[in-house]
């Protein structure tokens, strides 16, 4: 029956045809759960409420610039519907809140989940699950780690990098420095720390002369600032929060002491912390930074700047734009909307986990001039640069280059 | 007399005739009850099943609280310190000392137990509002102790620890969730009988006669330092097992998940699910997992002053919380009868 058995053969052959042209139709449009031809559903997790709940503003500003995404039409034709969850700054509940965007809202991905405590919680699940846990709202250093933790990416560079860049510095500029740290005593304070040493590597134990530690709930921290005086040292390093960065900033000039002032970038907002504490005194501290400062009067006709305060009107008129978490919920959301359209119709969580991690160049028009959003297979610390800045009259003066430090995990 | 002893003794001329009926459901509705436990969850998601773990985790957290409380008449808002020791104790077994999960929940009751017993003993000279103070500086001095740098190569400090989730043994065609559930279940229903058997015991008598007056107790020859002592312990203890198996669930144990916020959630639930009825703990349980969600529900940004509305409606409308909506609809159920 050779006839037959070339019917049948042509007949499979038009069938496979079908079949693959019917793949590549469905190659070109993929999805995920989470993803359709209308909507991206993008998870969040957020301290609205409890200790940490000043840090909820960062998500309110990404709702509302989500919103200015869909007005103006959606990322490649869909619309973003983006939920967000209180957690409270308790792990368990992120746990909880966490499972429900993946299990009961289907989300495609969790973006930029608030606090390493929480994102501790659910990175091991968030891993298992396979679902992108993107661009985490924290500046530990575990969070750059794509051999064990391929779905976890963060955003803004990590604690450890920016002491580097100070060591860096302080070697080549003071290499007979003798180093006063105060830092605060849990894990962003640590992970400071821990960039500093590495940083000076073998000559850290002969520069640094004293390791002080403070709590939280320490009223005041003027009598760290009277014994680091008292041990001589000529650099000191001030890893403290805003609140406490100021009265640092007070007590230093009020006793006479004139070290070299390393500020970390947790405290050099002019608006929260340098005002309060005086100009006066704040002459010729050095910090980095790589977002633009809002109080800061350099940035008054910058073109990026300009933009984010048009969006702070137009869109989210009840935030408060001297609030650093507005630039930072601003800066990270159009990282996002940059990944998913580089995704174009391939939405599966693979594919946004690929697309995030081959960004080349990308800037947000509020990070520093010179400074580019650049990530890879084995680079999963999208800001790793930072330029250092000198305070000067009323405000921070950038100098040197961009500098880069990759810490990973 | 304070706040909390008054709310029991309201409504109590009929429990002494009848203590067991007054602190459980009817054999009837617990068989039901048992029954939609155990079929629930395999018709639901992983997440709902989660949700229903919490909440048997959380119910026996303000059973333990229920205990001391509704039982002893002691006030407590120190629970969260023995809820984190308990979950401490599981995880750094499991993830330092690699022993088994199960293994590990008996250790943290005997070592809460011991921890409770130990602090109730000072405590003996406290009573109402300074005994409430004294367990808050304990549930406040908590996550800070666990963050000491001497303990931080066990605790991981503020990193916390990653627990490992247990699969289902012996091959049971189930998820690890679902076989969590069922465990937890299994602890849970053991507990709870354990519990009423000693409200109901020599033991329980004594708490009560502790709470009703301590002065006629010790007087009709109650060790009345003994047992309130013990009612502290026993509370830490159920607590401690409830931290353990929640240590278990979320996968993940850091200072900031046992706060003071944790305790009063857990009094609250108390109160809510009525105070010295012991199946009333799992209605609290239920109102501190699910209410803040639907709270967070109808406003992100005032989460917080629904959720008061709400719990100040249910104060106002029903001050005995689940026990009196239970009693009107035992009520209501034999008038039908009569009908």
């Amino acid at each position: 029956m050779p006839a037959v058995t070339g019917k049948l053969a042509a007949a499979s052959l038009a069938l496979a045809l079908i079949a693959a042209s019917a793949s590549t139709a469905s190659a070109q449009k993929k999805y995920d759960t989470g993803a359709t031809d209308t909507e991206i559903k993008i998870g969040n997790i957020m301290p609205y409420s409890g200790p940490a709940s000043a840090y909820g503003i960062i998500g309110r500003t990404e709702a509302a610039y989500f919103k200015k995404i869909n007005e103006e039409g959606g990322i490649n034709g869909r619309k973003i519907n983006f939920v967000s969850y209180d957690d409270a700054y308790s792990p368990p509940k992120t746990v909880e809140q966490a499972r429900k965007l993946v299990e009961s809202d289907e989300v495609l991905l969790i973006f930029n989940s608030l606090g390493t405590p929480p994102n501790s919680a659910i990175q091991k699940y968030m891993n298992s699950k396979k679902v992108p846990q993107l661009f985490v709202a924290t500046g530990a250093t575990k969070w750059n780690d794509p051999q064990n933790f391929p779905w976890t990416m963060g955003w803004q560079p990590n604690y450890q990098s920016e002491t580097q860049i100070y060591a860096k510095y302080i070697l080549k500029e003071m290499p007979n420095a003798k180093i006063g740290v105060l830092y605060q005593n849990d894990d962003y304070g640590k992970d400071y720390l821990k960039g500093l040493k590495d940083g000076l590597g073998a000559k850290a134990a002969s520069m640094i002369v004293l390791e002080e530690s403070y709590e939280t709930s320490e009223p005041t921290i003027d009598n760290h600032i009277v014994k680091m005086k008292a041990t001589g040292a000529d650099v000191f390093i001030n890893i403290t929060t805003p609140k406490f960065a100021a009265q640092a900033i007070k007590k230093i000039s009020e006793i006479g002491w004139k070290p070299t002032h390393f500020l970390n970038n947790v405290s050099a907002s002019v608006g929260s912390v340098i005002k309060p504490a005086g100009f006066e005194n704040s002459q010729d501290i050095i910090s980095a930074a790589y977002l633009k400062d809002v109080s800061d009067p350099q940035w008054k006709d910058d073109a990026g700047m300009k933009a984010f305060l048009e969006f702070m009107t137009k869109y989210f008129p009840e935030g408060d734009k001297l609030d650093g978490g507005t630039i930072v919920g601003y800066g990270v959301a159009q990282t996002l909307v940059e990944a998913l359209k580089k995704c174009g119709d391939n939405l599966t969580r693979e594919n946004v986990m690929k697309q995030a991690a081959s960004l080349k160049d990308f800037r947000t028009e509020v990070l520093l001039p010179g400074i580019k959003i650049n990530t890879g297979a084995n680079d999963f610390a999208p800001i790793s640069s930072l330029q250092l800045m000198k305070f000067k009259g009323e405000k921070w003066d950038l100098f040197g280059d961009v500098i880069s430090a990759d810490a990973g995990g | 007399m304070s706040a909390a002893e008054e709310v029991v003794a309201e409504g109590h001329q009929a429990v002494e005739a009848v203590p067991k009926r007054a602190m459980t459901l009817g054999t009837g509705t617990s068989l039901v009850v048992l029954a939609a436990l155990l079929i629930v969850p395999m018709f639901v998601k992983n997440f709902v099943i989660f949700q229903m773990t919490m909440l048997l985790i959380y119910g026996l957290a303000v059973l333990a609280l229920n205990i001391l409380t509704g039982g002893s008449g002691q006030f407590s808002l120190g629970q969260s310190a023995f809820y984190a020791v308990g979950a401490y104790t599981s995880a750094v077994l499991m993830e330092h000392a690699n022993i088994n999960y199960a293994l590990t929940i008996p250790i943290s009751a005997v070592v809460c137990f011991g921890f409770g017993y130990l602090f109730g003993k000072p405590a003996l000279r406290l009573s109402g509002v300074y005994l409430a103070l004294a367990t808050f500086a304990l549930a406040t001095a908590m996550p800070q102790l666990l963050k000491l740098n001497f303990l931080e190569h066990w605790t991981g400090g503020v990193q916390g620890l990653v627990v490992t989730k247990p699969d289902a043994p012996f091959g049971l065609p189930m998820s690890q969730d679902t076989w969590l559930y069922y465990f937890t279940l299994i602890v849970t229903i053991a507990i709870y009988i354990f519990s009423v058997n000693l409200l109901r015991s020599r033991s329980g008598r004594a708490f009560m006669a502790i709470r009703d007056n301590e002065i006629a107790a010790s007087s009709m020859g109650v060790n009345v330092a003994l047992y309130k002592t013990l009612a502290f312990g026993v509370s830490a203890g159920i607590t401690g097992v409830a931290g353990s198996l929640g240590a278990i669930a979320v996968q993940f144990v850091a200072p900031d998940s046992y706060t003071i916020t944790l305790a009063i959630s857990l009094f609250l639930g108390m109160v809510v699910g009525g105070v010295g009825w012991l199946p009333g703990s799992f209605v609290g349980a239920a109102f501190i997992i699910f209410v803040p969600n639907m709270a967070e529900s109808i406003s992100k940004g005032l989460s917080g002053a629904v959720f008061g509305v709400l719990l100040f409606l249910v104060i106002y409308l029903v001050p005995h919380g689940a026990r009196q909506i239970a009693i009107l609809g035992q009520q209501f159920a034999g008038k039908l009868k009569k009908n």
